[in-house]
């Protein structure tokens, strides 16, 4: 069977070309513009950032020496070679490394505890008073807003070197973001058991704890375990401000240019955070199951 | 018509036994995890050296610190701190871009329907992998080895690590995009370039700058904090400041970053809304 094409007179056709190719044209020009923009921005950028291209191109070789440098012993052999000789200070760097996972558990822990406390009171549905919400909400962005390493910085001259610094810095912005997170949870829950609960005449504790915590348990958990893949990262960074930790073995190696112990320290802390990925990930899914993951 | 006398408790207890008698393993997890927990985050604070005491006087302190923090004042230096925040600004919109361009050609070799062999996808994805593992922080304090203090450095950092993250989304999303509008370029004589060219970038094109303008949004975070170690921007006048102790200093310049990155957001939000649509968001 065929199908015949209708095809339209010339004069209705030539109108409907002009149209597509007007069409065309202006998505044309307004792409053309955004790009244009997009590249004066860069410019603009290039020479704020101080950006120059003949110390790349003159230095470059130095980042690829790098490299080649921090795989390489004392002796000029490759790091490989003599795992003994690499890693010769794992004793001390391995505690380093487990001070630093309980530090990102205890801030953690901390603050997911903390995000608990505020989140009833930032969310939509269950804030109990408009204003309430307001503050807590502002307050929680402040946290997660300024970088866990600004924290660290004000802490450890508040609080004196070593992990505790970096314990609360990292408390402090796991409790921002969670309480966002966890708040978002909660105003995404069933609001009908909450009613049910509340024409019983419960308080508006018992309605928290008997209507909304059962739906929203597993969201924290999931939330909590994913923060704590996180701050692991970040807590192996902190050491760099003096906030304990294998951060402030790997930035003594940097700047002091033991260049294998820098390979060495990175490669513990890429390992480590692989595991910790892949373990919460495990955890997550079978705790929640894959549909519920979040 | 039903039985309308309701079964008794008994017989209740009866029928749906693993309700009302949970086996001591089931009922004792959640207690003993609770307890796991908690024993770990005692031995934490005891580990990491907190005390009372010693947290007493640090709040005594950093109660000083907030009082002396007010009001926030700039002093003299209002111009150079707008500078490094331009300054900051500039890195992070740099080195995302520099990062996207360099990831999208990487992304296509670490996706599975692009490069099917796993002999070229499975070491592009390790690589992309292990540069995301290594903190934007520490490549910060890499490339001030190679180009020396300043902005540089950290346009080359945040360019780095989010080569990696990006590499990684960017081969997600050519993964997802729809073969059938390949297939029908292959079908019309198109080369693998052609394919890509005209099946494949249309598609995800859109996803992609959304991506590329969340990164610009939350490398403006992490591009006031490489400064700390020295890689330019407003996070180095912070760090100095701080160390220094000049509090109204620190949180005038704390309230400028709060400040930027809340417009940055917005602009990038509404940007990422025109691009994409309201539907979808990355």
């Amino acid at each position: 069977m065929t199908a015949t094409v209708s095809v339209l007179p010339q004069a209705q056709l030539a109108a409907l070309n002009e149209g597509y190719r007007r069409a065309v044209a202006r998505r044309r020009l307004r792409f053309a513009l955004a790009a244009a923009v997009f590249v004066a921005a860069l410019l603009v950028a290039a020479m704020g950032a101080e950006v120059n291209l003949r110390t790349l191109f003159t230095y470059f070789g130095n980042f690829v020496g790098y490299f080649d440098r921090i795989l390489k012993l004392d002796s000029g052999a490759r790091v490989w070679t003599d795992f003994g000789e690499w890693f010769w200070g794992w004793h001390k760097w391995l505690r380093m490394l487990g001070e630093t996972l309980l530090a990102s558990y205890v801030g953690t822990l901390t603050g997911a505890v903390g995000a608990f406390a505020l989140n009833f009171l930032a969310a939509e549905n269950t804030s109990p008073a408009p204003w309430l919400r307001f503050i807590v909400r502002r307050l929680l962005e402040f946290a997660r807003t300024v970088p866990s390493i600004v924290f660290a910085l004000i802490f450890v001259i508040a609080f004196g070197l070593g992990p505790m610094a970096g314990v609360l810095a990292i408390a402090i912005h796991s409790t921002g973001s969670l309480g966002k997170l966890f708040s978002e949870v909660v105003e995404n829950a069933d609001m009908k058991p909450v009613e049910g609960v509340q024409s019983t005449g419960a308080s508006w504790i018992s309605c928290m704890r008997f209507a909304v915590l059962p739906q929203v348990i597993a969201g924290y958990a999931s939330y909590a375990l994913l923060r704590f893949e996180i701050n692991v990262r970040e807590a192996s960074v902190l050491g760099f401000v003096g906030a304990g930790g294998i951060g402030q073995e790997l930035v003594v190696a940097i700047r002091k240019f033991y260049y294998s112990d820098v390979s060495a320290i990175l490669v513990m802390i890429v390992v480590t955070v692989f595991c910790i990925d892949i373990s919460t990930g495990w955890l997550r899914a079978r705790l929640f199951g894959k549909e519920q993951g979040v | 018509m039903k039985e309308a006398s309701a079964p008794t408790r008994p017989q209740l207890r009866a029928r749906y036994r693993d309700v009302f008698e949970r086996p001591a393993s089931s009922r004792l997890a959640t207690p003993a995890m609770i307890l796991l927990a908690a024993g770990i985050f005692v031995f934490g604070l005891v580990d990491l050296g907190f005390s009372p005491a010693r947290l007493l006087t640090g709040l005594h302190e950093l109660g000083w610190i907030t009082l002396m923090m007010l009001p926030p004042d700039p002093g003299a230096s209002l111009p150079l701190y707008l500078k490094a925040l331009g300054e900051t600004l500039s890195i992070a919109l740099l080195g995302t871009t520099l990062a996207a361009v360099l990831a999208l050609p990487v992304s296509l070799l670490a996706a599975r329907n692009i490069v099917p062999s796993g002999v070229i996808r499975f070491p592009v994805r390790r690589l992309l992998d292990s540069i995301r593992g290594v903190d934007t922080l520490i490549w910060a304090l890499v490339w001030i080895n190679v180009v020396g203090l300043g902005p540089f450095a950290g346009v080359l950092a945040i360019a780095v690590s989010d080569f990696g993250a990006l590499g990684k989304l960017f081969s997600e999303t050519i993964e997802a995009a729809d073969q059938k509008q390949l297939e029908g370029i292959r079908a019309s004589g198109g080369n693998t370039l052609q394919e890509i060219r005209f099946g494949l970038i249309p598609q995800v094109l859109p996803v992609i700058a959304g991506q590329v303008l969340y990164f610009i949004e939350s490398n403006t975070r992490s591009a006031t904090i490489i400064g700390i170690v020295g890689a330019g921007g407003i996070g180095l006048q912070l760090a100095e400041q701080i160390r220094v102790l000049e509090w109204q200093k620190v949180s005038f310049l704390i309230l400028m970053i709060l400040i930027a990155v809340a417009a940055i957001d917005w602009i990038s939000s509404r940007l990422r809304f025109a691009i994409i649509g309201r539907r979808a968001v990355a």
